[in-house]
């Protein structure tokens, strides 16, 4: 009799990849809408066409521009005139520390931030001057010379005092750029920071009070909480992940959150943070995985091997 | 009182108190199996060890999962999946052995019906075998809750809710069912406990079921050849293994099973370590939400094709369909009136109702996950009365069936 075991075998194996393929691949392609990557290129932007000058740039960012009424500079010894909590408070949000602004946040998207927060950040819809909807962050408005130079200027400073790209970890990427509003309890951290041991419990209810605080003023500022992003790598592709830092607007439109403006290679970054989060075993999955496989093909042989000597006899 | 003598060896005192060697006789060495039975015959024994794999994965889990509704996401996703050495290998192992179980359940079934195995003296392998469907679903569901993210939530809400059974109103037997209003603590520990406990314990009760009801009619195979049992077993006795129509269970049928066990044991670790998403539904890594109903609430691939025969209709016709397809599958035995038991190659029209049954539910479970929208409705409506209209067309189209 002819063995019809092959057959049975490519019928099996046929119905079952294209169900797969009909209830994964297929059915994800429908029901999420496709984004494509602008490879944080932030090509809406204007480029900068100044060459900056660093010294002029200390100058105005210290002076004219304003900008440390509000922001910390702590690399440069420019502490927070408040705390978080209380910033939050007034501004809605913690105003970031610039010690890093210069290698976090692509240069075009950083000048464009100055002149005009609305706009780069892509609020506009939540921040109409026109109907007295002011954004929180004071737009530059020149400091009496070439407006564009003078912020060409400040993003020279800005990036002169920030780390180097290979200073920079996951884990600061993720805290300077997502941090003041998101929570990533499994990493321990808080929008006002790491959560630091506490030996009593008193203080660290004290600390639960000033997270909650400074929460209740990110509701009123967003909406709503943002999202604790501990398990986001899970609950979200890569790719996702990648096009939500670069719009939000693009994957959700009209959300609250911000374009974030955050450099290609920053945005990898926070998405390692992320995996590293949500996805801590990943490199103790591949190597017992292979470990695993390696076995199982051992068995899968011997098995064979075992069968073939016990039915020699029944032919 | 039985006479006992002093035991000559270990094995020989326990043949006095357990029969072992006549124990071992009757469930492997003279356990008999057709020989011309191919690799789907083997799909038990993978039931069986994917069975055990969960039993076992789900044991250590047991050990860290805390059933509270404020806890178990993070005991999962934090405690299990970060804190425990290789509490995510129990986990990826046990989401992967859940979903894959039900794609052998589905070959088992098929093999099945392609072959006819559930007539003649086979009906109670039939039914509890579906019974055994039945409560692997329950307990796959239930499971399903554990974790305590957004589509456990919200499936939790949905199916819960069809037992209000549409213009009935039965609001009170939801709330009964949930032990709350809406999906909450209670509704998380009295599916705890059914996942851990009492389910368990039915599937392992059938389990047993399942191969008693195995043991009079014996194992079908694939030619629907009558073999004489008894005779067969006295030639093999005597030496012509060859000669003989049927094998050993231990070792002769047992090696082949091992060896199908292997080549699936490849293909299941695969998935567990290298593609496990298919099992691990993104949506559910949000943790629970009573206030944001996800964009897409979906069920796992197996109930897909079940759900798209509730989804197209109207209320109440659609819970009608849906109550059809849960109890259709248990008489087939009688509503396939051929006195044939033969595979479904040699049973003419038959055969072309099978494969249609077989597309028909892979359509189903395509546009069960699809949104419901434009030509996917569509299909899904003609798929699922297509369904009912191949049950309904079963007994007539077997009825004049010739015997072969």
């Amino acid at each position: 009799m002819k063995n019809k075991e092959p057959l049975i075998l490519v019928v099996v194996v046929a119905f079952t990849l294209l169900t797969y393929w009909l209830v994964e691949p297929f059915a994800h392609s429908q029901m999420h809408k496709h984004v494509e990557s602008e490879h944080f290129a932030y090509a809406d932007l204007a480029k900068l066409t100044k060459d900056g000058d660093v010294a002029n740039g200390k100058v105005l960012v210290t002076g004219a521009a304003a900008c440390a009424g509000c922001h910390s500079i702590t690399k440069e010894g420019i502490a927070a005139n408040v705390d978080a909590v209380t910033a939050a408070a007034t501004y809605g949000v913690n105003p970031p520390d610039l010690s890093n602004a210069g290698v976090l946040f692509e240069a075009r998207f950083l000048a464009d931030l100055i002149k005009n927060p609305a706009h780069a950040l892509k609020v506009e819809h939540k921040f109409d001057a026109a109907k007295g909807q002011m954004h929180p962050m004071v737009a530059f408005y020149g400091a009496g010379g070439d407006i564009d130079q003078e912020i060409a200027d400040i993003v020279a400073y800005l990036q002169s005092i920030a780390v180097t790209k290979e200073e920079l970890t996951p884990k600061m990427a993720f805290e300077n750029a997502c941090g003041r509003c998101h929570s990533m309890s499994y990493e321990n951290w808080t929008q006002i920071g790491e959560k630091p041991k506490f030996k009593h419990k008193k203080d660290s209810l004290a600390f639960d009070i000033k997270v909650l605080e400074y929460q209740d003023s990110i509701v009123k500022y967003m909406g709503k909480l943002p999202p604790d992003l501990s398990m986001y790598y899970r609950s979200r592709s890569e790719h996702f992940l990648s096009t939500f830092i670069e719009n939000p607007q693009s994957q959700l439109e009209g959300t609250a959150m911000p374009r974030v403006g955050v450099t290609a290679e920053v945005a990898e970054k926070i998405i390692e943070h992320m995996a590293d989060a949500g996805d801590t075993k990943r490199a103790e999955r591949a190597s017992v995985g292979a470990n695993v496989m390696i076995y199982i093909i051992f068995f899968a042989i011997f098995a064979f091997l075992w069968k073939r000597s016990v039915w020699r006899d029944l032919h | 009182m039985a006479h006992f003598t002093k035991a000559t060896s270990v094995k020989d005192w326990l043949n006095q108190r357990l029969a072992v060697e006549k124990i071992e006789k009757v469930m492997a060495s003279e356990y008999w199996i057709p020989k011309n039975i191919n690799f789907l015959w083997a799909m038990g024994m993978i039931l069986a060890i994917t069975f055990a794999l969960l039993l076992v994965s789900g044991i250590f889990l047991l050990m860290y999962y805390n059933p509270d509704v404020n806890l178990a996401f993070d005991s999962v996703n934090y405690t299990i999946m970060r804190e425990v050495d290789f509490g995510w290998l129990w986990r990826h192992v046990h989401g992967v052995a859940a979903s894959v179980v039900f794609l052998v359940i589905y070959i088992h079934m098929f093999t099945g019906i392609y072959y006819g195995s559930y007539k003649k003296g086979r009906e109670m392998i039939w039914l509890s075998g579906m019974l055994l469907f039945v409560t692997f679903s329950a307990e796959a569901f239930s499971g399903y809750m554990l974790p305590w993210g957004q589509m456990s939530y919200w499936a939790g809400m949905v199916i819960t809710n069809i037992f209000s059974l549409g213009g009935l109103h039965m609001d009170g037997l939801v709330e009964w069912i949930r032990g709350d209003y809406v999906p909450a603590q209670a509704f998380l520990t009295r599916f705890f406990m059914l996942h851990v406990f009492l389910l368990p314990l039915a599937i392992m009760g059938l389990i047993g079921l399942h191969f008693a009801a195995l043991r009079i009619p014996h194992v079908n195979n694939q030619d629907g050849e009558e073999i004489d049992f008894d005779a067969e077993a006295k030639k093999y006795l005597d030496g012509d293994k060859a000669g003989s129509k049927v094998m050993r269970f231990a070792n002769d049928f047992m090696s082949k099973d091992m060896m199908v066990v292997g080549i699936y044991l490849i293909f299941f670790f695969y998935l567990v370590f290298y593609n496990y998403g298919f099992a691990m539904d993104p949506v559910n890594f949000d943790p629970a939400n009573g206030l944001k109903t996800p964009t897409h609430i979906y069920p796992e691939w197996y109930f897909l094709w079940s759900y798209e025969i509730l989804r197209p209709f109207s209320i109440n016709i659609g819970l009608m369909a849906f109550g059809f397809a849960q109890v259709i599958f248990m008489l087939l035995p009688w509503l396939d009136r051929s006195p044939n038991a033969v595979p479904a190659s040699r049973r003419g029209k038959f055969k072309i109702w099978f494969w249609l049954l077989l597309v028909d539910m892979i359509v189903l479970t395509a546009m069960g996950k699809l949104p419901p929208q434009g030509i996917f409705s569509t299909i899904g409506l003609v798929a699922a009365l297509g369904f009912i209209a191949l049950w309904i067309a079963l007994p007539f189209i077997t009825m004049n069936e010739k015997k072969v």
